[in-house]
């Protein structure tokens, strides 16, 4: 007989029915009030059920009037080069953490982790100028959005977290059987690593798709080509009067990428993080 | 063996496209890569007169100043090397004699101090300078010299004999170094080269219409202590954080113990529970600036116009609008403390519960002296996560939001009511006739505080997880 005595599940269910109702709140808000167009939007009392006429209207709004199809574009050519960068640098540091020894390497360790307290917010003034002083403001903005968040002290530490709970014996196997430490990399660590990977992949890529200031700093506001897609989100809910409708359309849209993609990964998520927490 | 082929095949399709991507982007931006590869090929042939300079500085240094530095330094380095060597040796560490050590101490303190002086060109050893700017200068040198000799002593006292036969490591010694250099060459010209660079631009000052910068020594950083609108704007920024962290980890605590329990449909639950972590703080705010709209056409004015008859006026109250700012931080936050509180429960041992359950503790007890202790280190991780994205990921809500917020004071005299230090610092960094060093001052003054709120709660972190394993 357990001794942990089991509640009624129906309490349960209910408080979690509840809480859960009032965190969805604000997202059904914003899905009703996308259906309603700019006047309707001002109605008091509002319009709260059912469902407006005029989402079709701001959604084709979104993508011609604010080029939200090439934010979209733009903003995921942006994010796949920072995550696959992250990964890729994450990877072999943790490689080199673990499986080599060389001098200085706790030195170079702290230097890495170091980072972990200098957030690039702070350091946008003088990245600001040296991106200029590259000209990439102008004619490369995608290297300026990318190149300077290439490295991540946050993949480094999980990488070699992960690999250092990994038994040893597999790399001295790997020696005797002639293979190089990147194959080994390849045909062993990584596939014993999807999760971590994917956990840290969705983390980056939620970072780099939702980043608004450091693109605000640098892009010109009235190039659409070249701008990210919170900024599209935030100017559509400029002008004299708050198109509310639009607004919340705009979040909606915005948002599609990284819920869908944390739906799909959501085991590979709750799973990766549980794995690296285990010491 | 179908599932296998599968995901050989899906890994094997991820990699080709990684691979095409990668390639695509590079040859797309092959002018931009190439730029960077020339800026840093001048770098290092500057690199030799930035040498000269510096000797040259040195050369033309009164001897006062230097004494000074050098002196501070060496007593700094000194007293903590001995302090240092005392503790080793009563641990039973393998240390170099007394005398040794408080000459390394004095002679890398004297070193370390000087990093801290020729940055600030020995400004606050100088007679002109005010007290308070001798004082920090003080503190600085004394700092700077400790700082430089702690990894050395780590180096000292971690040496091992290196087993030959030791298991597990690759043999190539350069490979190591070639796997970690794009990650130290990343970090280099992209985090420390510009954080230098944030350094120095702080100690100087910037006279509209004059285009040049002159050197004004700690000034800039003196004159922020004596501002009404920066003391208000470090107070807003303290409030926000202290109630968004409050707020964000009990609730998040609460919720997850709750959807922590078996119940049917649990995942489901928590996929609700956990989505507005993927949104940006933009769209968080988006979603309540709709919602607190003042008139009556907002979700919560019509709320409380039928409950109780009031609308409030939320985005132009200074009080009420800070609340706003918190609520869409919280929401937008809530779901990623619940996914690290969930995966911490879950590695609770239950049978530790289920014997003090058994010893007579009710469920109260259980939790706030078995459970609870045990999240320790998701409590520090999380602490951590929230105070960053307050002090800097906010950003987004504000500008979205308030834009620093209604104004505080007579007129505005004291900035606004959401005016974040993160939020006031790039106002003032790119407004018309920017007062760029002041700017640079705020930034450095706000990594320290969050640098310094960091490294209490990691060293907390390290010593749970020791005593946790």
């Amino acid at each position: 007989m357990n001794a942990l005595t089991h509640r009624p599940r129906i309490g349960v269910h209910l408080a979690l029915i509840l809480i859960c109702f009032l965190m969805c709140l604000p997202a059904l808000y914003a899905l009703q009030v996308a259906t309603l167009d700019i006047v309707t939007a001002f109605q008091a009392p509002p319009q709260l059920f059912p469902p407006g006429e005029a989402f079709g209207a701001n959604i084709t709004t979104l993508f011609e009037r604010l080029r939200f199809d090439r934010l979209i574009l733009n903003t995921t050519v942006v994010s796949l080069v920072i995550v696959i960068g992250k990964t890729v640098l994450a990877l072999l540091a943790g490689l080199a953490f673990v499986y080599f020894r060389f001098t200085g390497k706790v030195f170079l360790f702290f230097f890495v982790l170091l980072t972990l307290l200098m957030p690039t917010e702070i350091i946008m003034l003088p990245l600001f100028r040296l991106v200029a002083e590259l000209e990439w403001a102008q004619t490369s903005p995608n290297l300026a959005l990318t190149i300077p968040f290439l490295a991540t002290a946050t993949g480094a530490f999980l990488f070699r977290q992960h690999f250092s709970n990994i038994p040893r014996e597999l790399a001295d196997a790997a020696q005797i059987d002639g293979a190089s430490p990147l194959r080994f990399l390849f045909a062993v660590l990584i596939p014993m690593s999807w999760n971590v990977i994917a956990a840290h992949a969705l983390i980056q890529f939620i970072a780099s798709w939702n980043q608004y200031l450091w693109a605000r700093l640098i892009l010109p506001p009235d190039r659409l080509d070249v701008q990210l897609i919170q900024i599209g989100v935030r100017n559509a809910g400029s002008g004299p009067q708050t198109d509310f409708g639009l607004l919340m359309a705009a979040g909606i849209v915005a948002s599609l990428p990284p819920l869908i993609l944390f739906l799909l990964l959501q085991k590979q998520f709750m799973s990766g993080f549980a794995i690296t927490r285990d010491k | 063996m179908r599932d296998e082929r599968l995901q050989t095949l899906s890994v094997r399709a991820i990699a080709a496209f990684v691979i095409v991507f990668s390639a695509w982007f590079v040859v797309a931006e092959r002018d931009g890569l190439l730029r960077l590869l020339m800026w840093l090929l001048n770098g290092i042939g500057a690199a030799p007169s930035a040498l000269e300079t510096l000797i040259t500085y040195y050369l033309t240094l009164p001897a006062e100043p230097l004494l000074l530095s050098l002196g501070i330094g060496g007593l700094a380095g000194g007293l903590a090397s001995y302090l240092i060597w005392q503790a080793a040796t009563r641990a039973g560490r393998r240390v170099p004699n007394r005398v040794a050590s408080a000459a390394l101490g004095v002679g890398v303190g004297m070193f370390g101090a000087q990093i801290a002086a020729a940055a600030t060109q020995h400004c606050t050893y100088l007679p002109e300078a005010a007290f308070a700017e001798t004082l920090i200068g003080v503190l600085l040198t004394a700092f700077m010299a400790v700082a430089v000799l702690l990894p050395l002593w780590t180096l000292i006292l971690g040496r091992r004999r290196m087993d030959g036969a030791e298991s597990g490591y690759f043999r190539s010694r350069w490979l190591g170094y070639i796997l970690i250099a794009p990650t130290l060459l990343s970090l280099l010209i992209f985090l420390y080269y510009p954080s230098v660079q944030m350094l120095n631009l702080s100690l100087v000052a910037r006279r509209f219409p004059i285009r040049t910068d002159r050197f004004v020594c700690l000034n800039n950083y003196i004159s922020l202590a004596g501002d009404a609108i920066y003391q208000n704007s470090l107070l807003t920024t303290l409030f926000i954080t202290v109630v968004i962290v409050l707020l964000s980890m009990t609730a998040a605590l609460g919720i997850a113990v709750l959807a922590s329990q078996k119940v049917r449909g649990a995942a489901f639950y928590r996929t609700l529970l956990i989505f507005p972590f993927a949104l940006s703080p933009v769209v968080s705010a988006a979603v309540f600036q709709a919602m607190f709209r003042e008139g009556g056409s907002g979700l919560i004015n019509f709320f409380l116009d039928s409950t109780v008859g009031i609308q409030p006026s939320w985005l132009r109250d200074a009080a009420l609008a800070r609340w706003v700012v918190v609520f869409a931080g919280v929401w937008n936050i809530l779901g990623f403390n619940i996914i690290f509180y969930i995966a911490g429960l879950q590695n609770v041992p239950r049978d530790l519960q289920e014997a003090a359950a058994i010893d007579g503790a009710n469920r109260i007890q259980r939790f706030f002296r078995i459970v609870f202790p045990m999240l320790a280190p998701y409590t520090f991780f999380l602490l951590v996560t929230n105070v960053t994205y307050s002090f800097y990921g906010i950003y987004g809500a504000i500008d979205t939001l308030t834009q620093g917020g209604p104004p505080l004071g007579a007129a505005g005299s004291l900035g606004g009511a959401t005016n974040v230090l993160i939020y006031k610092l790039y106002q003032d960094a790119f407004s018309p006739g920017a007062p760029i060093g002041a700017a640079a001052a705020q930034a450095v003054l706000l990594f320290l505080i969050v640098a310094v709120l960091t490294v209490l709660q990691f060293r907390t972190l390290e010593r749970n997880i020791t005593y946790g394993a």
